[in-house]
């Protein structure tokens, strides 16, 4: 992310080991920044990847994609709730760990 | 990615709490559903778990599994689960809520499930308004089974069971269940959704929660259709198969809601679901309560030999058959004993022919049929003739006649024939020939203490006229055997 541009609403995280690339979510997302990726995932699925920025935080993608867990959708805390919770501390630990 | 670009992300839509960790499935696969890519299931499981998380009812959910491809719900869903048997979610859902009337019991059933081989249990859970949430995945076919044509299946649409295309004159046409179980007065919501595009997943969405949240309200039945995509069965792509939902299954399926009795029954006050007697409330309820039982007399039955009696009693309906096997059967229960009556009758209440089979043993019974009696009861000459070949060897036949017909005398069968019906209207009454017959049979078989068959007849017996007739005539049936038994002596 560029120094200086405003930060994107919502940031994705896709589980290459539980998405089966079904494609729905490339469907669903409005503002299209869903892509299947070209390579192969574990159980031999080309996984469906998130272009890196532009996320909304929409959730739309979440609610299409039929698998549990494959899809995490994160939002972007306004600076008047900027310190929340320690769960979205831990939440994005866990996503910056993937 | 740097953690800090990304603290200020909270978690905005994430796996719900209600589904499991891991499933417990197929090794290397226990972090992903069994469904295919695209599946509509998946998607309604992941609304169904946010809905629960949401109202945080997980703790008190049952769901109840369908059979087809959503059988699995138990691998998936942290809640209580039961497994139904094909088409019978509704039926189970009804048992388990009015078992449990604070829990929130949900069915989950697909097309073939529900409109197929349950149309009649959800018909019918329906029409009493039972207060559980159905969720109907409808995809126009059985899927699981390998794509078979389903009563929802379109006019057109090729299956491996019409593979011209269903055809209205052969298959007949699509059942709309919406719009069927619309015309009940019961069901309090019934809406049907779909998974076309992300505008009608919304809608579905909200109204899986608007079901779970009507019997959370204590309202009663609802039940949501959702037309949902099988892209391996359709033979399409996943994103063809959702198109295909919204162009065409929509056409045939109408979305919408299709009753709404919502605010109607919030206004009327809530109604309670109909709640099942509690086990300790049976025995009041059968009439077998502790304090309406006579003294056990498990200790005075007599001596301690074997019992295993196994008694057949036929004859014309209105005889008496059925009461005397139950007679006996109670007596037996008052001793102590196991005991099963399993009565066998015709259509007809007067004249056709009857019977029952009896058994009292002391160890557990493990079937109730008696199909080789060692004691037969004939009330009359016909049953003597079906039954007596099957009558074991060693075993006893009480006839109600002058004389035991001669072709019917074999080696190793012992017989005792009196004219019972006769000795019973001298006594008063000719319909007390079973318990004259009940007499002599105590007699020969001579297990069972008096004081067991007195309070059985107690218990089965109201009227005080009879019960007086039926303990004569039982005394009058014990004497006549012992009566026979000095005669053969005297010989």
């Amino acid at each position: 992310m560029a120094e200086g541009k405003k930060p994107d609403r919502g940031q994705l995280r896709i589980d290459e080991a539980e998405c089966k690339g079904c494609g729905l979510c490339i469907e669903a997302c409005p503002a299209k920044v869903i892509a299947m990726g070209e390579g192969l995932n574990h159980y031999g699925y080309r996984t469906a990847v998130y272009a890196g920025a532009g996320c909304t935080g929409c959730g739309i993608c979440f609610m299409i994609c039929p698998e549990p867990g494959a899809i995490t959708v994160y939002r972007l805390v306004s600076a008047a709730g900027a310190a929340t919770t320690t769960d979205s501390a831990k939440g994005a630990t866990a996503c910056a760990s993937n | 990615m740097s953690n800090e670009t990304v603290q200020d992300y909270v978690v905005a839509h994430g796996r719900a709490k209600s589904f499991y960790e891991r499933f417990e499935r197929k090794d290397e696969l226990q972090h992903q559903t069994h469904f295919c890519p695209g599946c509509g299931h998946g998607t309604v499981h992941k609304m169904l778990a946010r809905v629960i998380d949401e109202l945080g009812i997980q703790d008190r959910t049952i769901l109840v599994g369908p059979v087809g491809c959503g059988v699995f719900t138990y691998y998936y869903f942290d809640v209580g689960n039961i497994s139904a048997a094909h088409g019978r979610a509704p039926a189970v859902a009804t048992a388990v809520k009015r078992s449990r009337p604070g829990s929130i019991v949900i069915g989950y059933q697909g097309d073939g499930d529900l409109s197929a081989i349950g149309s009649a249990e959800i018909l019918h859970a329906a029409n009493r308004g039972e207060h559980v949430s159905l969720i109907f995945i409808n995809n126009a076919v059985y899927s699981m089974t390998g794509g078979q044509a389903a009563p929802t299946t379109l006019l057109g649409q090729k299956t491996t069971t019409t593979p011209f295309g269903r055809s209205a004159a052969n298959e007949g046409y699509p059942m709309h269940v919406c719009e069927l179980l619309a015309t009940l007065d019961a069901p309090v919501y019934i809406e049907r959704v779909g998974l076309g595009d992300n505008r009608q997943a919304m809608q579905a969405s909200r109204a899986i929660r608007r079901a779970i949240e009507n019997q959370v309200n204590g309202l009663g039945f609802s039940l949501i259709e959702v037309l949902a995509p099988c892209p391996t069965i359709w033979k399409k792509t996943p994103v063809e198969a959702q198109r295909w939902v919204r162009d065409e299954m929509e056409k045939v399926y109408p979305l919408g809601v299709y009753c709404d009795r919502t605010k109607a029954r919030m206004e009327a006050g809530l109604t309670q679901p109909a709640v099942a007697p509690t086990l300790d409330q049976l025995p009041g309820i059968l009439g077998v309560a502790e304090a309406d039982l006579p003294e056990g007399n498990a200790a005075a039955l007599v001596a301690d030999k074997p019992v295993d009696l196994q008694v057949r009693v036929a004859g014309f309906g209105g005889q008496g058959v059925l009461l005397l096997g139950e007679v006996l059967a109670e007596a037996g229960l008052d001793a102590g004993l196991d005991v099963s009556w399993l009565p066998s009758y015709g259509p007809e209440m007067r004249s056709g022919t009857s019977n029952c089979h009896v058994r009292l043993s002391r160890k557990p019974i493990d079937s109730p049929l008696v199909a080789a009696p060692n004691l037969l009861v004939a009330m009359n000459e016909p049953s003597l003739r079906k039954f007596d070949r099957a009558v074991r060897d060693g075993g006893w036949v009480i006839y109600d006649g002058d004389e035991f017909p001669a072709d019917c005398v074999r080696e190793g069968l012992h017989t005792f024939a009196a004219p019972f019906t006769r000795i019973a209207d001298e006594l008063g009454n000719k319909r007390a020939a079973n318990m004259v017959m009940l007499g002599s049979l105590l007699e020969i078989a001579s297990v069972l203490p008096e004081a067991s068959v007195a309070a059985a007849l107690h218990r089965m017996v109201k009227n005080p006229r009879w019960m007086e007739l039926d303990e004569r005539a039982i005394a009058r049936g014990r004497e006549l055997y012992r009566a026979s038994l000095k005669e053969m002596v005297s010989a």
